[in-house]
C-alpha cells in the first residue's frame, strides 16, 4: 500500500491504496464515485473513460500513480450543479438507453469539444470510435455531439 | 424509497390520509384488466395514486433496461385520464414481490402489450370518478362536465377544479364498471414525443446501476468458475491469494473458488495469485466442430411438425426447380455492457438483496431458497440495469452472491468479469436449419421446408414419453411465415450441447428471421424474380406486412441505380404483434462488408412514445447487425476461445449505418418493441450482399470469401 494525493473533480484526495490499483477501482471503490464505469478492463470499451488534465483517459488502463498530483475529472464533475450544455444535448437527443456506457461517451465527447468547438464528423469518429454501446446509441450520440456544438452532421457519407 | 403492498391491507379505492385517490387494479395473464375491485381476495398487481397536490403517480412491475418502459407505462394511463403530463411519474418496484399477484418479469417484448388494456382502463375509470366527484361537488349533471390537462371543467360556466382538489372526494366513490375509453383519433399525449423519465439520471452519473451498490460493511468477491462447462473443483491452493493485501477469504463452494476481498482490485489480484487445478469432466474434448457435426447429422432425421399445409414432399419432386440449403447461426453471448452482478445480505431472520435483473420474482425466489428464508423476508432491490437482452432473467449470479453472503455472513457484492461475462454465459443456441424449397415453372415459390436443428432456449422439446415436440421458442418466426406457398412445412429438433443456453433478444426469431429471409430471396433468385415483387405477391393477403414492405421498398428507393460494388437487401418479420421491414444498402470492397444506411419500415400499432419506437428500431439494428457481421463464440476444449471485446467485438460508431425509421400508422393495439427489430436485419444485409456480388451467405457471422 501506499498513498498518493490527487485532485478529482476540484477537490485534493488522498487515497492510500496499492501501486497497481487502476485508477478506475480507486475511483469507484475508494472514492465512491461509482458514474465511472467497468465494462471491461482492458482498454476496449472506453466505459471507463475520465479527464486526466483535461485529456480523456481509460481510468481501468491508468495506474494510481500516473494519475497522482494531476487533476482528474470524473462524471460527476463534468458540470457544477446544472447539467451542462453536452449533457443537455444528450438529453434532447434522447440518447441512453441502459445508460451504462454513456458516463464514458459524456466524457470522451467533452474532451473532443474543448479541443475541437466545432468537430467534423471525421473528429468525431476519432474521438468516439474506442467507446462500445450495446444498445447501438451511436448515431444519437453523434447528433448530440453536433447539437452541442452548434454544427450539423455531414449529409453525404464520411 | 420503497413501498411494500399487503393484498390484505388493500382497498379497492382507498383515501389513504393525504394521498388522495388510489386504485388498484389487476393485469391478467395477457392483456386483458381482470378487474378493478375491492375486498380480502382481491389482489392488484398495479396501482395508480392521484395526490392531493395533483401529482399522478403509477406503480408497475415492468424493469426499466433502456427501452423506456418508465415513460411509457405512465403515459397510457395519462392519455385515458387526461392528466397534465407534467404531473405524472412512476414509483419504483416494490421491494417484496412475492406479495405481487403476477411473477415480475420484464422479457418478451411485453411490457407495454401486457399493460396496454389495463392501464387505459384504470386511467379512464379514475377520470370518471374524477368528473362525478367534482359533478356532485358543483351539483351540476356530470355530463356537463369534461376533461383536461388535470382539471374537470364544467362546460357551461368554465369552472373548474384540478384533480388534486377532487382526489379525496372521488375516492369515495365507486369505481364504474365499463368507464369509456377514448378512440385512438383523441389521444394527444399517445404518439407525441415524451423525454424519457430515466434519461437525466443516465447524463450525470446518478443512476445507481447494480455494479454501483455500495452498502457499509461490504465485500467484493470474484469468483473462478470452471472453465470446461461441467467440471469442477480438483484442489484449490490459496495461500498466495490470501496473502494480498486486502484479501479476506478464499472460498470454495458451488460455483467454483471466491476470491472475497475488500474491493475490487484486491479480489481480482487475489485471483490471479490463485491456484486451481479442474477436473474438466465429460465435456473437455467438445469443439464447434463436433457441436456442427451433430446437428448436421441430425439435420437429416425427421423432427417434430409445428406445421404443415399441402403437400411438400409431392411438390419438392415435382417442381422443376427445387434447392435443398443449410443454414448455421453460431452460439452467441449477450455481452451486456455492465457484466453481470450482485449484491446480497444474508441474516439469520431475513436478507436483502441488490441486482439489475430482469426477473425480479425469480430472482427473489431462488434468494430465499438458498437463504433458507420465506420470499417475502428477502427485501429485493431492482438497479438500474446495464443491458438485459435475456441474460439478466437467469439467476447465476444471484445463487453466487447469496451462497457467499451466507458462508461469510457479510455483504457481498460479486462481481463479474467481462472474461467471466463472456465465457459463462447462456448462449443464443448454435443452429442448423435445413431449408427445401421449390419454385413452380412461372418461377412462383410453391414449396417451402424449414428443419430446425438447435437448443431448447427455455427448455421444452421433448413430449412426455420422450417423442420429439415441438419447441415453440425455437420455431418461433418461423412457424408463422406469412407468405403464401400451398406447401409448407416446419419442423424442429431438439437436441442437447455441452453449451448451456438462453433466450437472446427475440430468441427463436433473432435467428428464424435470418434464415426464412434469406431463404425467400434465394426461391425468388430461382425463380428470376424480384424480392420485393414475390413478397408482394406472397404477402398479398397480410396487409400489415405488406404495408411495411411497401413503405420500406418505396423510402429506400428500391429498384433505383446505386454506384457499382453497392446493392440493396430487403427483409420483413413480425413477432410480438410489431411488423418490421428493412431494406439495407451495403457496399462489399475487397470481400468486406459495409452497411451504410438502413432503412427501416415499422407498424406497431398504436404508437406510444414515437422517439422510444425509432431508438428501440435503432438499437435493435446495431445489436442484430453486431451479431450478423462480427459474434461468433465458439468452443474448443469443451470451454469458450472468446473471452472480451478484444476477440467478441461489438459494432461501433464509425461501422454504425445511418437508420431511417418510418411508421407505418395503425390503430390496432400496441405491439413490442424491445425486439423486433432485430430479426431482419441480418437477412437484409445478406440479401444486399447476394445482389452485390452474387454470393449467398447462408451462415452467420457474414463472411464474404475471396
Amino acid at each position: 500500500m501506499a498513498s498518493y494525493t490527487l485532485t478529482v473533480n476540484g477537490k485534493r484526495a488522498s487515497v492510500d491504496v496499492a501501486p497497481d490499483t487502476p485508477l478506475l477501482w480507486v475511483l469507484r471503490d475508494t472514492l465512491g464515485l461509482t458514474g465511472t464505469k467497468y465494462g471491461c478492463g482492458i482498454g476496449q470499451c472506453s466505459a471507463c473513460a475520465v479527464h486526466i488534465d483535461g485529456e480523456p483517459m481509460r481510468s481501468c488502463r491508468v495506474r494510481i500513480g500516473a494519475a497522482a498530483d494531476r487533476h482528474v475529472t470524473t462524471i460527476e464533475g463534468l458540470s457544477s450543479g446544472t447539467l451542462n450544455a453536452l449533457q443537455q444535448a444528450w438529453i434532447a437527443e434522447q440518447v441512453p438507453q441502459c445508460g451504462y456506457c454513456q458516463s464514458g461517451q459524456l466524457m470522451a465527447a467533452s474532451a473532443l469539444l474543448a479541443a475541437k468547438p466545432k468537430p467534423t464528423d471525421a473528429e468525431i469518429d476519432a474521438a468516439m470510435n474506442s467507446h462500445i454501446c450495446r444498445c447501438g446509441t451511436y448515431e444519437r450520440i453523434r447528433r448530440a455531439i453536433h447539437r452541442a456544438a452548434g454544427t450539423t452532421r455531414a449529409e453525404a457519407g464520411r | 424509497m420503497t413501498h411494500t403492498f399487503s393484498r390484505r391491507d388493500f382497498i379497492r379505492t382507498s383515501a389513504l390520509a393525504s394521498t388522495g385517490l388510489l386504485i388498484g387494479f389487476r393485469f391478467g395473464d395477457a392483456t386483458e384488466l381482470e378487474e378493478i375491485g375491492a375486498g380480502s381476495d382481491f389482489a392488484p398487481n398495479a396501482y395508480l395514486r392521484i395526490g392531493t397536490d395533483g401529482t399522478l403517480t403509477l406503480f408497475a412491475d415492468h424493469v426499466e433496461l433502456g427501452q423506456g418502459i418508465m415513460t411509457a407505462l405512465p403515459m397510457i394511463v395519462a392519455e385515458e385520464l387526461d392528466a397534465d403530463w407534467s404531473k405524472v411519474r412512476i414509483e419504483r418496484m416494490p421491494d417484496d414481490p412475492s406479495a405481487w399477484p403476477r411473477p415480475i418479469m420484464t422479457v418478451g417484448s411485453n411490457s407495454v402489450r401486457g399493460s396496454w388494456q389495463p392501464l387505459r382502463r384504470a386511467g379512464a375509470t379514475a377520470r370518471e370518478m374524477l368528473i362525478s366527484a367534482a359533478a356532485d361537488e358543483w351539483k351540476v349533471d356530470r355530463s356537463t362536465c369534461r376533461t383536461e390537462k388535470g382539471s374537470v371543467i364544467h362546460t357551461p360556466t368554465g369552472r373548474r377544479a384540478s384533480y388534486g382538489s377532487l382526489a379525496t372526494a372521488a375516492s369515495t366513490l365507486t369505481p364504474p364498471q365499463s368507464p369509456p375509453l377514448k378512440d385512438p383519433k383523441d389521444f394527444h399525449i399517445l404518439g407525441t414525443p415524451k423525454a424519457r423519465v430515466d434519461i437525466p439520471s443516465k447524463v450525470n452519473g446518478t443512476a445507481q446501476f447494480g455494479i454501483d451498490v455500495r452498502i457499509p460493511g461490504m465485500l467484493v468477491a470474484t469468483v473462478v468458475r470452471p472453465p470446461v462447462f461441467g467440471g469442477r473443483v480438483k484442489s484449490v491452493s490459496s495461500a498466495a491469494a490470501k496473502a494480498v493485501a486486502g484479501v479476506k477469504d478464499v472460498v470454495q463452494f458451488e460455483s467454483g473458488v471466491a476470491v472475497i476481498a475488500t474491493d475490487t482490485w484486491s479480489a481480482l489480484k487475489g485471483r490471479q495469485a490463485l491456484k486451481v487445478e479442474w477436473n474438466d469432466g465429460v465435456n473437455a474434448g467438445t469443439t464447434s466442430a463436433e457441436i456442427r457435426s451433430d446437428f448436421t447429422r441430425l439435420a437429416g432425421t425427421s423432427g417434430a411438425v409445428a406445421r404443415n399445409e399441402g403437400n411438400v414432399e409431392s411438390a419438392l419432386s415435382t417442381a422443376p426447380n427445387t434447392l435443398t440449403v443449410d443454414y448455421e447461426l453460431p452460439f452467441a453471448a449477450h455481452a451486456t455492457m455492465e457484466p453481470m452482478n450482485c449484491t446480497a445480505h444474508v441474516r439469520a431472520d431475513g436478507a436483502d438483496v441488490w441486482a439489475p435483473t430482469q426477473a425480479p420474482t425469480n430472482f427473489q425466489r431462488m434468494a430465499a431458497q438458498i437463504a433458507g428464508l420465506k420470499p417475502s423476508d428477502v427485501r429485493f432491490h431492482v438497479t438500474m440495469v446495464g443491458g438485459g437482452f435475456g441474460r439478466r432473467s437467469r439467476t447465476d449470479v444471484l445463487e453466487d452472491a447469496v451462497r457467499l453472503s451466507k458462508l461469510t455472513g457479510a455483504p457481498i457484492k460479486v462481481m463479474w468479469t467481462r472474461e467471466d461475462d463472456m465465457q459463462h454465459d447462456f448462449y443464443r443456441p448454435f443452429g442448423i436449419h435445413r431449408m427445401q424449397g421449390a419454385v413452380g415453372a412461372d418461377g412462383w415459390p410453391v414449396a417451402w421446408m424449414h428443419r430446425i436443428v438447435t437448443q431448447a432456449a427455455l427448455g421444452g422439446g421433448r413430449g412426455a414419453n420422450g417423442a420429439p415436440a415441438v419447441n415453440f421458442d425455437a420455431v418461433g418466426g418461423a412457424v408463422e411465415l406469412p407468405y403464401a406457398i400451398p406447401n409448407l412445412r416446419v419442423e424442429n429438433i431438439i437436441t442437447a450441447s455441452a453449451v448451456p443456453v438462453a433466450p437472446w433478444r427475440s430468441v427463436g426469431h433473432s435467428q428464424n428471421g435470418f434464415v426464412t429471409e434469406a431463404f425467400l430471396d434465394e426461391l425468388a433468385a430461382a425463380g428470376k424474380k424480384d424480392p420485393v415483387e414475390v413478397r408482394r405477391r406472397l404477402l398479398a393477403k397480410s396487409p400489415r406486412h405488406l404495408g411495411v414492405l411497401e413503405l420500406a421498398a418505396n423510402k429506400a428507393g428500391w429498384g433505383t441505380p446505386l454506384p457499382a460494388g453497392s446493392a440493396r437487401g430487403v427483409a420483413v418479420h413480425a413477432m410480438s404483434g410489431t411488423y418490421v421491414a428493412q431494406v439495407a444498402e451495403v457496399t462489399v470492397e475487397k470481400n468486406q462488408i459495409k452497411v451504410n444506411r438502413v432503412v427501416c419500415a415499422v407498424d406497431c400499432g398504436v404508437v406510444i412514445n414515437p422517439d422510444t419506437v425509432a431508438a428501440q428500431m435503432e438499437g435493435a439494428i446495431v445489436y442484430g447487425l453486431t451479431c450478423a457481421l462480427k459474434n461468433e463464440i465458439t468452443i474448443a476444449g469443451g470451454r469458450v476461445e472468446q473471452a472480451n471485446f478484444n476477440t467478441y467485438p461489438m459494432l461501433r460508431l464509425t461501422e454504425t449505418p445511418r437508420v431511417e425509421v418510418h411508421l407505418v400508422p395503425s390503430t390496432e393495439a400496441p405491439g413490442g418493441m424491445g425486439e423486433p427489430g432485430v430479426p431482419p436485419i441480418a437477412a437484409a444485409v445478406a440479401n444486399a450482399v447476394f445482389a452485390a456480388t452474387g454470393k449467398r451467405l447462408r451462415k452467420l457471422p457474414l463472411r464474404v470469401s475471396a
